[in-house]
């Protein structure tokens, strides 16, 4: 008898109590939660700045023509001149100066040498301030956001879900998914937060609004 | 050590390793601080959702749902997880789940492994057994590197590091860092920013040249096969993403039906958990990407007792946790005397319930009753374990193992026969009248020797008056 | 409306001085209080020390005692907790079907005492009068147990005279515990050294609650460090009217 046979079997022994023909779904689980804690009529992505921006992370808006000057804000003020650059990121995006783009293959030690990572997200959050990162393209792979000590991230406001139940439905379960929720933190030392520990202990988040200028 | 390793051999009893641990005045002023902190922000967060009860009763009825039909979804599990490119494996104790770890550690021809914070894998004392097998394992979350580097035990959850605090911790790094690797920089302060940075530098190399990792598992989901890791400081990330073997040990109950039942836990876990509306970092992953993260997945699903846990109706929802430790935070009893004196890797209230029912009642006799019934674990659960529920009930089991032939069991009998009497109870009430006069001085019984000097050394305790209620009734309602 | 009063072993031994304000209390208002003689006790020590057996010919007791009456009020949050919440579960595990029917016909009739002034009697002035500073302990068995929320306190604030300060620290238990005193007696004595740390920052002359077990150890370590602070149930304030000497 496998393990697998003995473990599965000492489960269906311990079970006797739940009646054979009960399925899973006969189980009844209550769902009247809420699907989202905004309130009626909020303004998501002022809330998913200010919740970002809670994690002592800095939070940015811009629309699609102020783009490249955001980029090229953020970057100059955390001094991050070698950035890694996601496959299929758009290059228009990109402002032009004196910085480097550095694309794959980049392997980890390379990666290590580089002050940051510039990418665009799968989704955000808004309730609880989260970006969501899915690998596709323009996102990199996974070590391209956590070797580098900055990440730079850029988020369209189309993008951010009012709450993790809708978040959830939106993201593909079957691809690697970050989420991230500020910069990396520990509680480690007192129950007392400190933001900086292994992964970058820098986040920006630009997020991107349709144009208000009319066009 | 039983093949289970839940319990730390040679624990005493949890009241003398509580008294023990109670005349710590640095431990307790550390327990005191840290889980008054965690209190008031768990607090906080929760009370932002106003369908708060909504949220726990539904994470209650998935786990029931899950733990009534668990050998659905663990082979749904088996099955999308190998779809994947995951390979599953089945561990029935510590001792098996060990040998499969250390066989595919080998089996990669690596030395070393680095680990991502894993309940599980303290639970079976997976890195003695790499250790033996000449592996070393490097722990990477900053508290369980506190523990290790100080040869400690964990005590609390969470922050397996709580009993310490900042100066504490700065002297530990400063005198052992060295020998594990990069050493702390000589002018270390107490900071904690200080000594996040030092053990960012500390782990740094390490983390970038591993081949092999071995993780435990917040959930998983069975219809996806997506298996997920809730942390804060990123170490989880290393662990996950930058090595070429992902070695996953999980307890057979962290699946979950859906991948859409998250939606539930990811609100309650963060904000129970470090009292935030969502952690730093939650990686997810289904078997294996191609070009992105390890090549190869192993998932071992470890039973050690969690199916003796199960065939209990009434203690069978303890295996709904969810590892928050919200339960520690609130529990007056963990606060005085911290996580050791539960001799076991699980403390606490959750502690006091898992562990007898993983090892067995007769193992850990002294833990259900590590408790004033408060209630405190009970309304801070976000799954809605009945802990105090749970602890009568694994109370009677420990009696019953002792098959009542104990001084206190023949007492109890002596005062059922009583108190099933109102006769013998006027009898005894007189009795202790008489005797309790006979004690007392102004009224007040002081120090006594014997069985309940426990009780006297700290309290006064009234004489019994002269006239009970029912012997006054008697006289002025009854006669009317 | 035919009340009984529970008034539970622990009082009827050494606190039956809260019975006598339950009635006084009752009576006040203009109700008629009885006192079955066959009643003794919940099974609660038993129940708590894992002697579940050893409790089920007391529950069966409780049942046949209180049987007829309309109303069974305790001034026990502790005791009336263990008969609404386990009661139930007892005779299930080990009684039989007429047993199981009786208790759960019971249960709902049964009352902690202040639960019963402010939502059966739906009165929160009893016609108090107690001049004293006095804090209020929230026991366990009545915040968590029974919910009664701000019940005692809203009977507290209307008596008159009364200067009801905070408790710190209110809602963490004192460290009783029943058999846990006895058992973990170096924790629970850790855990009542911080509640009566917190009785003395009130600087209060009374502290009271809705269970005399747990001020038994509140007020028995107040008077080992020579507090003169003194413990009541909360009953006996509501009792007291003008002229009564504390």
């Amino acid at each position: 008898m496998t393990s697998r046979d003995a473990i599965l079997g000492r489960i269906r022994a311990a079970l006797t109590d739940v009646p054979s023909e009960e399925r899973p779904q006969d189980v009844p689980v209550p769902r009247d939660y809420r699907r989202s804690h905004t309130g009626p009529g909020q303004d998501t992505v002022a809330l998913f700045a200010e919740r970002v921006a809670d994690y002592r992370a800095t939070v940015s808006r811009t629309d699609r023509a102020g783009l490249r000057d955001a980029v090229a804000v953020a970057l100059t003020r955390r001094r991050a001149r070698y950035l890694a650059l996601p496959g299929g990121f758009p290059m228009e995006l990109l402002p032009t100066g004196s910085w480097q783009w550095h694309t794959e293959p980049l392997d980890v030690p390379a990666l290590d040498e580089l002050d940051g990572a510039i990418t665009l997200a799968a989704a955000g959050i808004a309730i609880t301030g989260t970006i969501v990162l899915d690998t596709s393209p323009g996102q990199g792979r996974r070590a391209l956001t956590l070797v580098p000590d900055y990440h730079l991230c850029i988020v369209g406001a189309d993008q951010i879900a009012d709450d993790v139940p809708d978040a959830l439905a939106r993201l593909d379960p079957t691809r690697p998914l970050t989420f991230i929720s500020g910069p990396s933190a520990t509680s480690d030392i007192e129950l007392d937060r400190v933001e900086g520990v292994h992964g970058p202990r820098t986040l920006d988040v630009i997020i991107v609004e349709p144009s208000v200028s009319g066009h | 050590m039983s093949s289970r390793g839940v319990v730390w051999l040679g624990s005493p009893s949890f009241p003398d390793a509580a008294r023990v641990a109670l005349k710590d005045d640095q431990l307790r002023a550390n327990l005191k601080r840290a889980t008054g902190t965690i209190r008031d922000k768990r607090l906080t967060v929760a009370a932002e959702l106003d369908d708060w009860e909504e949220l726990r009763t539904a994470a209650e009825a998935i786990k029931n749902r899950t733990a009534r039909h668990l050998d659905h979804y663990l082979v749904q599990l088996e099955e999308s997880v190998t779809a994947a490119g995951g390979t599953v494996h089945w561990a029935s104790d510590a001792a098996e789940a060990n040998r499969i770890v250390t066989e595919l550690v080998q089996a990669t021809g690596e030395r070393e492994v680095v680990k991502v914070k894993s309940m599980a894998t303290q639970e079976i004392g997976l890195n003695e057994a790499l250790a033996e097998a000449g592996i070393t394992a490097y722990e990477t979350d900053l508290a369980e590197l506190i523990v290790q580097l100080g040869d400690d035990r964990p005590s609390h959850i969470l922050v397996p590091a709580i009993h310490k605090n900042r100066t504490e911790i700065r002297d530990l790094f400063r005198a052992e860092m060295g020998h594990w690797g990069q050493p702390a920089p000589e002018d270390l302060t107490d900071e904690p920013r200080e000594l996040a940075e030092a053990a960012r530098r500390h782990l740094r190399q390490k983390f970038l040249t591993a081949k092999v990792a071995v993780s435990g598992a917040n959930f998983a989901c069975a219809d996806t096969g997506t298996v997920l890791v809730v942390e804060s400081e990123g170490n989880g990330r290393m662990c996950l993403t930058l090595p070429e073997t992902l070695i996953t040990v999980m307890g057979i109950e962290k699946v979950l039906p859906t991948w859409s039942d998250l939606e539930v836990f990811l609100q309650l876990l963060p904000r129970s958990s470090t009292g935030e509306r969502m952690n730093p970092y939650t990686s997810t992953w289904s078997g294996t990407t191609e070009g992105d993260g390890p090549s190869e997945f192993h998932l071992v699903l470890l039973d050690n007792g969690r199916t003796d846990t199960l065939a209990d109706p009434v203690g069978r929802q303890t295996l709904g946790c969810i590892r928050c430790s919200a339960c520690l935070n609130v529990c007056p009893v963990f606060e005085r005397t911290g996580g050791h004196a539960y001799g076991s890797v699980y403390p606490g209230p959750i502690g006091a319930v898992l562990t007898p029912q993983l090892v067995g009642v007769e193992q850990a006799a002294s833990l259900p009753f590590a408790s004033t019934l408060c209630g405190a674990c009970y309304d801070a659960c976000p799954v809605k374990i009945n802990i105090p529920e749970v602890l009568a009930h694994l109370r009677a089991k420990v009696v019953e193992a002792k098959d009542g032939h104990t001084v206190e069991g023949l007492a109890m009998k002596a005062a059922g026969k009583v108190l099933d009497s109102p006769r013998l109870l006027g009898a005894a009430q007189k009795a202790a009248a008489l005797g309790g006069r006979a004690l007392a001085r102004n009224g007040k019984i002081g120090r006594l020797p014997g069985p309940l000097h426990g009780w006297t050394d700290t309290r006064d305790t009234p004489a019994p008056p002269a006239e009970s209620f029912r012997t006054w009734w008697r006289k002025n309602r009854e006669s009317e | 409306m035919r009340i009984a009063l529970f008034i539970t072993c622990f009082n009827d031994t050494m606190f039956p001085g809260t019975g006598r304000a339950v009635v006084t209390v009752l009576e006040r208002l203009g109700h008629t209080v009885d006192f079955p003689q066959e009643q003794t006790c919940c099974g609660q020590m038993h129940f708590n020390t894992g002697y579940r057996p050893d409790a089920v010919p007391l529950v069966a007791r409780f049942a046949r005692t209180f049987a007829d009456y309309d109303a069974i009020v305790t001034p026990s949050a502790s005791c009336a907790g263990m008969v609404k919440e386990n009661h139930p579960l007892l005779a299930e595990e080990y009684g039989h079907e007429q047993l199981r029917r009786d208790v759960a016909g019971l249960v709902p009739r049964v009352h902690e005492f202040t639960e019963f002034l402010t939502d059966v009697l739906k009165v929160t002035d009893v016609g108090a009068h107690f001049p004293h500073r006095v804090s209020y302990h929230p026991t366990c068995h009545s915040l968590r147990g029974l919910r009664l929320g701000d019940r005692p306190q809203q009977l507290l604030r209307a008596v008159r005279g009364i200067d009801l300060v905070d408790l710190p620290a209110a809602d963490s238990c004192c460290g009783f515990g029943g058999t846990f005193a006895v058992k973990n007696a170096d924790t629970s004595s850790a855990m009542l050294a911080d509640k009566t740390a917190g009785v003395l920052a009130t600087g209060a002359e009374v502290l009271c609650a809705a269970d005399n077990s747990c001020l038994m150890h509140i007020g028995g370590g107040l008077s080992r460090q020579g507090s003169a602070v003194r413990t009541m149930h909360l009953a006996e304030i509501l009792a007291s009217t003008e002229g009564d000497q504390l």
